[in-house]
């Protein structure tokens, strides 16, 4: 039946130009597939809880094209990112998340756009799924004044509503989180804050601190260390005297999470959401995952670790391959419409990419503006005592 | 009927007394009596009535009234929810301060003393005042860092530090420094109505010191404006420039040295940063000679500032400063 349809297919995009003969097969496949399937997921690792994440996960086909578009296409921006670093078109700090793409997608799938987030410098993903453009984000990391902060704060300062950033300082996003739940808690709107961090940042003090205070006040904060194994070119057993992240909050409940798994993160973190939302206090996950690139794109990401290393998470665990392995198995979906996703996105990225290349750099007169807040114009210093800028700030 | 009779006199004196309290608000006396410390207490109280956004943080600030009884009886009128105890964690708690203004709340973080600050200096710099602008405009942050600074009574070096000249130095932070119970109001409220983050240098030894408030100072509405200095006394021969405590001290050397017949011109800087040297200028267009007199450490301090913008200016100054300050290390 499928041969017949591609025969078909084929003469009628010799006939008629490629759109038709791809919309036959698109219109055919809709009616032949599973529509949802259960997976089983890796069971999660436990700290002070009895219960944890369901062992199965329900997917539905719309879900399924959804999370794969969404991590395709953080995919190929950090890979084009990667592309404009190296052609110097972004300069500047620039850390990239490819590999890490399901903990991006399986977070978002579980929250509400009305709950917040917050994550450190390896940012790019989160500010896609918290829904800002690759647009805004690509001419925001060439610096231009169509970024999403207008070409002010770069790879690590991006801002969207209920998203806030992009921290540069390794930890100090931690208590910032915890402050937002405060915040959540104390306006009684029923949202959480998950807050980032890194396997490194796991060991900075301020967190021990956040942690006491969530736990004291039970904020309404979902905890979540993205270990992907090294803190730059720290691997977790040079750094840390004990790697179960997890457990590291101590008395805050903790899970352990297949981070390359978009399904166990997702219900990973609607089982934490629904323990913050029951006003229990904070949770801490860790998400097992990896990067493929280096800590920065100063990093070719080889000198700490071996390629092997590498390739054989590329082959055994890459997320994006693993849903869409899933998806192919189970009959929900077919080789052409990923295909079909993977080249609109491609379409989207190099467009993007387009725009931010000749973006214009924001002028002059904005290199001052913001200092505050809702506050009149003011007057800066210049490099000289003669130079007199202007600071505005617009609402 | 002795029982009625005072359960009548006792009711009496509630209705008198309300009575008298109303009419106390609305012809006040003249001018009042208030110590630094109630001054404070009454900005925060206005403010925390006034926005439900506003809440107070830092140690000892709610069952304990306050380290230094600044936040007396703030706890009982507005509860756990507004008046937060928080454990010694300055980086954590600076942090949940920050994350809250973030958020949308309008949060008054205290430090017990500057001196602690440091733990959570980089909250204060990185996260809360570079945030508006990196984020070009979108990421405001609401918040009022306040505690005692500098010197104080013999609490040695690590409890005595100045932080005036470190906050000063950065942009996207507006530094204040109250001297008398009018500015500490004043400038309290104006502090959690910025948008902006504001660090508020209080001075402990002020506390417990009485000024005359205006009755327009004891309105509710009463905000003196971030950014303007005030001439306190005026003169023509000296100029000299100072912020909190030591423009007491000022006034001092002014009151001795008339009978010498020299007239000193007292400028209360008020605020630190953004400075207002338009004032400074403007003295010294009269008197020519300048002595700044602070409490921080001469090096890259206060003093060194305002002589480097004096010296830079206007062509028309000829003034050179002279700074006063506390002793310099070496």
């Amino acid at each position: 039946m499928k041969t017949m349809l591609a025969i078909i297919s084929n003469a009628l995009c010799r006939m008629t130009g490629r759109n038709a003969g791809a919309r036959v097969v698109v219109s055919r496949s809709f009616a032949d597939f599973t529509p949802q399937a259960t997976f089983d997921i890796k069971k999660c690792d436990l700290h002070r809880l009895e219960e944890g994440p369901p062992l199965k996960a329900e997917l539905t086909r719309d879900q399924g094209l959804q999370y794969y578009r969404t991590m395709q296409t953080v995919r190929r921006m950090e890979l084009k990112a990667d592309q404009l670093y190296k052609q110097k078109i972004i300069r500047g700090f620039c850390h990239l998340y490819d590999g890490q793409e399901a903990c991006a997608a399986g977070i978002e799938a579980s929250i509400n756009p009305t709950d917040h987030l917050i994550t450190a410098y390896r940012a790019h993903g989160y500010t896609y799924t918290r829904g800002v453009s690759i647009k805004e984000i690509l001419a925001e990391l060439t610096g231009r004044k169509g970024g999403v902060a207008k070409g002010k704060g770069g790879s690590m300062h991006m801002y969207a509503p209920h998203f806030y950033g992009g921290n540069g300082i390794v930890g100090a996003q931690v208590p910032l989180g915890a402050g937002i739940a405060l915040a959540c808690q104390y306006q009684g709107n029923d949202q959480l804050c998950v807050t980032l961090y890194g396997d490194g940042a796991a060991n900075q003090g301020q967190l021990f601190e956040s942690f006491n205070m969530a736990a004291l006040w039970k904020l309404p904060c979902i905890f979540i260390c993205e270990n992907n194994k090294y803190g730059m070119g720290t691997s977790v057993e040079r750094a840390s005297a004990s790697t179960d992240y997890y457990k590291r909050g101590d008395f805050i409940p903790g899970i352990r999470v297949d981070g390359m798994d978009v399904l166990c993160v997702r219900e990973a973190t609607k089982f934490a959401a629904d323990h913050c939302r029951s006003g229990k206090g904070p949770i801490i996950m860790e998400l097992q995952t990896y990067r493929y690139h280096g800590h920065s794109m100063s990093d070719p990401g080889v000198s700490y670790r071996t390629r092997e290393e590498i390739q054989e998470v590329r082959t055994k665990s890459d997320p994006i391959s693993m849903l869409k392995e899933r998806m192919l198995s189970n009959n929900m979906a077919s080789v052409e419409e990923f295909k079909e996703i993977d080249v609109d996105i491609r379409k989207q990225v190099e467009e993007a990419a387009q725009f931010a290349t000749s973006d214009p750099e924001p002028p002059l007169e904005d290199l001052c503006n913001h200092i505050f807040c809702n506050n009149p114009p003011l007057e800066v210093r210049g490099t000289n005592p003669w130079s007199k800028l202007k600071s505005v700030s617009k609402t | 009927m002795a029982a009625s009779l005072r359960c009548f006199l006792r009711s009496g004196k509630k209705a008198v007394s309300a009575l008298g309290q109303r009419e106390f608000h609305k012809s006040a006396p003249v001018a009042a009596q208030v110590t630094v410390r109630d001054a404070l207490n009454q900005a925060m109280d206005e403010e925390l009535e006034r926005d439900e956004r506003v809440f107070l943080m830092g140690e000892e600030v709610a069952q304990y009234d306050g380290a230094y009884k600044v936040s007396r009886g703030l706890w009982k009128k507005y509860g756990d929810k507004r008046i937060i105890d928080t454990p010694i964690s300055e980086m954590g708690f600076a942090g949940i301060a920050v994350g809250a203004a973030m958020a949308g709340l309008r949060p008054i973080c205290e430090f017990m003393t500057f001196n602690f600050s440091m733990q959570a200096i980089d909250q204060v710099i990185n996260s809360a005042a570079k945030t508006c602008y990196m984020s070009a405009g979108l990421q405001a942050v609401p918040i009022v860092f306040r505690g005692p600074n500098g010197a104080s009574a013999g609490v040695a070096a690590q409890h005595s530090q100045c932080f005036a000249a470190w906050y000063a130095h950065c942009p996207g932070l507006k530094v204040v420094s109250p001297w008398n119970s009018e500015d500490a109001k004043g400038l309290l409220k104006s502090a959690i109505r910025d948008d902006n983050p504001v660090v508020f240098l209080e001075n402990e030894l002020l506390y417990g010191v009485p000024f005359e408030m205006s009755e327009e100072a004891q309105s509710k509405d009463f905000t003196i404006p971030i950014g303007k200095a005030k001439v306190e006394r005026a003169g023509t021969h000296v100029t000299l420039v100072s912020h909190s405590r030591y423009v007491g001290y000022c006034l001092d050397a002014a009151a001795v040295l008339t009978k010498e017949g020299i007239e000193c011109e007292v400028i209360n800087l008020r605020t630190i940063r953004p400075m207002d040297v338009e004032s400074i200028e403007a003295s010294l267009m009269k008197t020519n000679h300048l002595v700044t007199v602070e409490g921080g450490w001469p090096q890259f301090g206060v003093g060194a500032e305002i002589c480097a913008r004096i010296m830079e200016g206007n062509d028309r100054l000829t003034a050179s400063g002279r700074r006063l300050s506390s002793r310099r290390g070496c």
